[in-house]
């Protein structure tokens, strides 16, 4: 079974992102970026199913602009065996997303999609349930266990309250949670291995999909500052504090 | 303009980020329906139907509902979405997890965790872990939006909309296998007043229990942790506060050994009042806290227990 994971290049996690003064957006000039950490964990996964035998091939894609390679290449030395790079300069929403994801996979005709849950930058925890329902496979979302048997995955998901066990027919779409597993770390060896897989590269034309903006940012704005707090010096001025506040 | 919301519920009772989200669907139209998806709903359509300015109750009832499958969920939607402008979903796990699918199969982008609505077609949501706020100006003729329950009160009782039954749904490539509830007698996380959260300081799960759940039981509170205490082990992942966990927006957060990392604050960050414990006079939680007390936890919290019992608390 093939395994596509889909990647996004986004800003460090670690950076706090900065609002640009003319409201259009958050500065991103000169930052640090990173393969997004949900997709790290895909990867992983991918790679552990491939390592056990329930997998035959990792294929990893990225849309985005061309440092996107960069992304691509960080998977290829966790584990993966080949990129598809899908370049595009316009900040692409999840519906386009979805819509090119799914002209890949039939393309590619993967078994299982495994993806992260939600790109930290957008925030939109979107794309994989819109790639399964423009499929019309099932989906298994915030996964934290994943066990392939057959013609069917077996998936452990966060959900609210607890966690829920679903069978799913495969093929089917898979997000990534946190709990899901912890990435490896690409060893020097496989960088240097990566830089000689294969990325095949592609312009979003390619795909004839029809990846129009349907939302127009209007505008792009600091949240409102918290005003400085007070350090108190005991527990019971603590509660004198609180009390005046009303909150107790 | 007509507005389809869906309820939140465990099939048993309607929960709170509904009465939420249908504030957020009146500022959009007076006419505002609410579907009730599960199995063995009718009092939570009795509960619904109370909801102030709910104009009328739909049911729709199955097995795969009953348990929450995204595919049957979007798809029960679906029949309705002919009738409805926009359909408005509680951005909880549950919520997120179905959304997008009905926005994917009406060809629409969906708008994820509005905190605003400025009006009819234009939203504020935050983006980048909550360090900045996206105003999106949708040109789709219908709205799929997920709706952040803490950013808007509740809707009042008083209503009596009337109840009405429509066609379930089936998934037929998906099966329920099992579920693990964490139990719990404690207000419920995202809609407490007050949550007190532990992080990874406690070193342990013995100790976050003999820490923070007197703490929280005192003062009638929710149990949150950080990421790095739900990594751990000290608390199961439903109690994780963040950017990728719950967001809650109580009337006091009290943060005892967490530091304060960018993803914690995106899940708290909009508390009214926020009180930090932490024996780090420099971590960033301070940053946020409208009171800070430098101290270990060890002999802070105690001590916060007495001053709490002395204040007749």
């Amino acid at each position: 079974m093939k395994v596509l994971v889909p990647v996004k290049r986004v800003i460090d996690y670690n950076v706090k992102a900065r609002v640009k003064a003319d409201q259009t957006g958050v500065d991103l000039a000169n930052v640090k970026m990173s393969m997004n950490p949900f997709c790290e964990i895909a990867v992983e996964e991918a790679v552990r199913l491939k390592e056990k035998g329930a997998a035959t091939e990792v294929v990893i894609v990225s849309i985005g602009p061309a440092q996107a390679q960069e992304t691509i290449r960080t998977a290829l030395a966790m584990g993966g065996d080949r990129g598809i790079l899908i370049t595009s300069d316009a900040d692409l929403e999840p519906l386009a997303v979805a819509k090119l994801l799914k002209a890949v996979v039939a393309e590619e005709q993967p078994g299982l999609v495994l993806m992260g849950k939600q790109a930290i930058d957008g925030d939109n925890n979107a794309v994989g349930q819109m790639l399964s329902a423009l499929l019309d496979w099932p989906q298994a979302t915030y996964a934290s266990a994943i066990e392939i048997s057959g013609s069917a995955a077996k998936v452990t998901r966060e959900v609210d309250g607890g966690l829920q066990t679903l069978d799913v027919d495969l093929p089917a779409v898979v997000t990534a949670d946190l709990r899901l597993n912890e990435p490896r770390y690409a060893s020097l060896p496989n960088i240097m291995k990566a830089k000689k897989k294969e990325i095949t590269q592609k312009t979003v034309a390619d795909y004839g999909v029809d990846v129009a903006p349907r939302l127009t940012v209007v505008k792009v704005t600091e949240p409102a500052k918290r005003s400085a707090g007070v350090k108190v010096e005991s527990a019971a001025d603590l509660v004198s504090k609180l009390t005046t506040a009303g909150v107790l | 303009m007509a507005v389809l919301v869906i309820a939140d519920n465990d099939n048993a009772h309607l929960r709170d980020g509904t009465h939420k989200t249908v504030t957020a669907a009146l500022k959009l139209s007076g006419d505002v329906d609410v579907l009730v998806l599960g199995s063995g709903v009718s009092a939570v359509a009795a509960e619904a139907a109370k909801i102030a300015g709910v104009r009328k109750v739909l049911t729709a009832e199955s097995d795969a509902l009953g348990h929450g499958i995204a595919e049957a969920q979007a798809d029960a939607a679906l029949a309705l979405a002919g009738n409805y402008d926009a359909i408005l979903v509680p951005a909880t796990a549950g919520g997120k997890n179905f959304a997008p699918r009905i926005a994917a199969k009406l060809d629409v982008a969906p708008i994820s965790d509005i905190v605003e609505v400025v009006s009819a077609d234009t939203f504020v949501r935050p983006i980048y872990a909550g360090n900045a706020l996206e105003t999106v100006q949708s040109s789709d003729a219908k709205k799929v939006i997920t709706v952040r329950p803490t950013a808007f009160p509740a809707a009042g009782e008083g209503g009596s909309a009337s109840v009405e039954a429509v066609s379930g749904a089936d998934a037929a490539k998906t099966r329920f296998v099992s579920e693990e509830m964490v139990k719990s007698d404690r207000p419920e996380l995202a809609a407490a007043k007050i949550v007190v959260s532990g992080g990874r300081a406690m070193g342990s799960a013995e100790e976050f229990q003999a820490v923070i759940e007197p703490l929280a039981d005192k003062l009638g509170a929710a149990v949150g942790a950080s990421r790095a205490a739900v990594d751990a082990g000290y608390a199961p992942n439903d109690y994780q506060v963040g950017q990728t966990g719950k967001v809650v927006a109580p009337q006091l957060y009290i943060a005892v050994g967490i530091s304060g990392a960018i993803q914690h604050l995106a899940g708290m960050k909009d508390s009214k009042v926020i009180v930090a414990i932490n024996k780090d006079a420099d971590a960033p939680i301070f940053q946020v806290a409208d009171y800070g007390l430098v101290a270990d936890y060890k002999s802070a919290v105690p001590e916060l227990l007495s001053a709490l019992t002395a204040a007749g608390k």
